[in-house]
């Protein structure tokens, strides 16, 4: 499948959505050594997933940890301190999925001694490596002319932010966003301070319908003026 | 009568229910079968009430198929329920020859129903068999598996293995749950029915009638757990729990509300453990309902001030979800499903011991406020992760899997 069909359809921007599925992977992980050779070793969709998938279902305020491995580093083998450093990765700061595998097993690296025991988790608390699959499916909204953003992320639904302002970080040839991109091919010097300000939206840390807020605002502040 | 999409649409959202719609659209027109054991009682046929007229709404050509079987194939399959939770049970050469040949009788009779599916659902391990039994079908065959396999009696999972290895995918409840079969397995965990009469709203006068019927005073505080009378649901530790929290509040009222259930030899001591523990408390009411006691369950829930789930094992401990519904607090044992539910400090807490249950039941008991945001955090939880709704949404997702090859991206036209 061509990467530019996703993202730029000819005549404006095909509004999608879409749907993720959880797919068992069969490989766990019973202590931390076997947690840094999953990672290493796992499929790229299972380091997505336990990144990013977290960010369909709704976050809270202030969730102590942001991804899921951190979350079982700390739950399951009490390891706040490799936990507080899984957490701070930020996966928009990597290009691709290995980029940020690699970070992920250096980061457990350095918590490793050669020859030392490391820590294990009980027995029914296993880490489960989980991939995901992404369905997309459009929408029956097009916009022809960017000063349309404003509304039209008003009405999105959560999931169609994660595909054009998330997803999009996979499949778009500079890893931004789809907003970014269409903005480029209309007029990228002509858009240039808009599409600095989407760079600088971490979704990462916000939830969904509050990355959706910002989008709004960001589009609001472009196209009121 | 509006319908029934309509009728989540006012429990989930609009939005939900147009996106199941935009979902659907590809699917409209396949036919689908799900195949189980019964028509009526046990979790199964309660969600296939529900969703196959969902899906028969969206333009999908559902139906719902049950197998016939005697006693001797219940009683078999029951002993693979038992075995695949991990009791040490056996099948042996005569019932799994017999297991087979009621599938075989049920296959014959449904036969060209199967042949033509593009989709087949087959429930648990009761028609397991069918897959085999179907050679000319044309469609995609899933088998969706409801049952706690996290620890499988292993004999009993090898016979069963057997008919399950030639299916498309599977679908389990958990990660913990998934098996080594050679295709994919996907995670879908269960819900709860926001309109059913366990989930539904209550009027106050019912919840009153409830609690004047148990003698349960609305003006002192009370604490419930709803669960089967099982040592893994920890009812003598949900008891300690209130007596170390009941100190500080001594109004505190326990209800322990649960069923004897028949297939459970252990039921019986456990109640039995349970009253002496209650030692004649009479704040403590240790109710036995019958199976079909899904309002007074429900009012139960909406009368309490805190839920507790104390499990020390559990497989996916839907009540904690019930309880979330009705904008309840739930205090839960960190283990299996209830993790999935219990954002901890956020929709409520998982503990491990009742010392830990009864921390956290008094901090709530006196931070009122913040057992109200909790409890609204925990409702708004359940509305976008456990309602029947998102159920379905990743049944059609799966549909689509199936029918697109599982890769990791589909995109549809």
């Amino acid at each position: 499948m061509a990467e530019q069909e996703h993202y730029n359809p000819p005549g404006g921007l095909a509004i999608k959505d879409c749907a993720l599925v959880a797919i068992a992977t069969g490989r766990r992980a019973r202590d931390l050594r076997e947690l840094r050779d999953g990672i290493l070793e796992a499929d790229v969709a299972s380091i997505y997933y336990h990144f990013w998938g977290g960010l369909l279902r709704p976050t809270f305020d202030d969730p102590r940890y942001h991804n899921g491995f951190a979350i079982w580093v700390d739950h399951a083998l009490h390891f706040s301190s490799l936990a507080e450093k899984l957490s701070v990765i930020d996966p928009i700061d990597f290009h691709d999925m290995d980029g940020l595998r690699k970070r992920l097993v250096a980061v457990i690296d350095s918590e490793l001694r050669p020859g030392e025991p490391c820590p294990e988790a009980p027995e029914d608390n296993f880490f489960d490596f989980i991939r995901s699959q992404i369905v997309v499916f459009r929408t029956s909204c097009t916009l022809a002319d960017p000063v349309e953003l404003p509304a039209a992320l008003a009405a999105m639904s959560r999931t169609s932010i994660f595909y054009h302002f998330i997803d999009a970080r996979r499949r778009t040839p500079d890893s931004t966003d789809d907003f970014t991109c269409w903005l480029n091919d209309i007029d990228r010097d002509g858009y240039a301070e808009l599409t600095t300000r989407l760079a600088s939206i971490d979704p990462f840390f916000a939830t969904l319908v509050e990355t959706r807020e910002e989008l709004t605002r960001t589009f609001e502040d472009q196209f009121a003026r | 009568m509006p319908d029934l999409l309509s009728q989540y649409a006012d429990a989930v959202g609009v939005a939900a229910v147009d996106h199941l719609r935009q979902l659907a659209a590809p699917l409209r027109g396949i036919r689908v079968v799900h195949v189980n054991s019964t028509r009526v009682g046990g979790g199964v046929a309660e969600i296939l009430s529900k969703l196959v007229p969902l899906k028969q709404e969206l333009g999908i050509d559902a139906r719902w198929e049950v197998i016939s079987g005697d006693s001797l194939f219940f009683k078999t399959t029951k002993s693979f329920h038992n075995g695949l939770q991990g009791s040490k049970v056996t099948v042996d050469p005569r019932e799994l020859a017999h297991y087979e040949e009621t599938n075989a009788e049920n296959a014959t009779e449904m036969r060209e129903l199967l042949e033509e599916a593009d989709i087949v659902f087959v429930h648990d391990p009761q028609p397991a068999p069918l897959l085999k039994l179907v050679p000319r079908r044309r469609g995609k065959w899933i088998w969706r598996c409801h049952i706690d396999v996290s620890r499988p009696n292993r004999r009993v999972w090898d016979q069963l293995s057997v008919f399950l290895s030639g299916y498309d995918a599977s679908i389990f409840s958990l990660a913990a749950f998934a098996q080594g079969l050679p295709h994919t397995q996907y995670l879908i965990p269960p819900s709860i029915d926001p309109l059913s009469e366990k989930n539904m709203p209550l009027e106050e006068a019912d919840v009153q009638a409830v609690r004047d019927e148990f003698g349960i005073d609305p003006s002192r505080d009370m604490i419930l757990q709803v669960s089967r009378y099982d040592r893994f649901k920890d009812p003598v530790g949900v008891i300690q729990a209130y007596r170390l929290a009941k100190r500080f509040s001594p109004g505190l009222q326990l209800v322990l509300a649960g069923g004897g259930a028949d297939d459970d030899p252990e039921a019986g001591d456990v109640i039995a453990e349970t009253q002496a523990a209650a030692d004649g408390d009479p704040n403590i009411h240790v109710l036995l309902l019958p199976p079909d006691a899904h309002r007074t369950i429900n009012a139960l829930q909406r009368a309490a001030d805190i839920v507790l789930q104390k499990s020390t094992r559990e497989g996916f401990g839907l009540t904690v979800s019930e309880a979330m519904w009705k904008g309840k607090p739930v205090i839960g044992g960190d283990t299996g499903g209830i993790r999935l539910q219990i954002i901890d400090s956020h929709t409520g807490y998982l503990v491990s011991t009742p010392e830990g249950a009864a921390l956290r039941i008094r901090f709530l008991l006196h931070r009122r406020k913040r057992l109200e945001e909790m409890g609204a955090r925990a409702r708004d939880y359940v509305r976008d992760n456990f309602l029947l709704t998102r159920h379905l949404r990743e049944y059609l997702t799966v549909m689509i899997s199936v029918a697109n090859r599982a890769e990791e991206r589909i995109e549809l036209e």
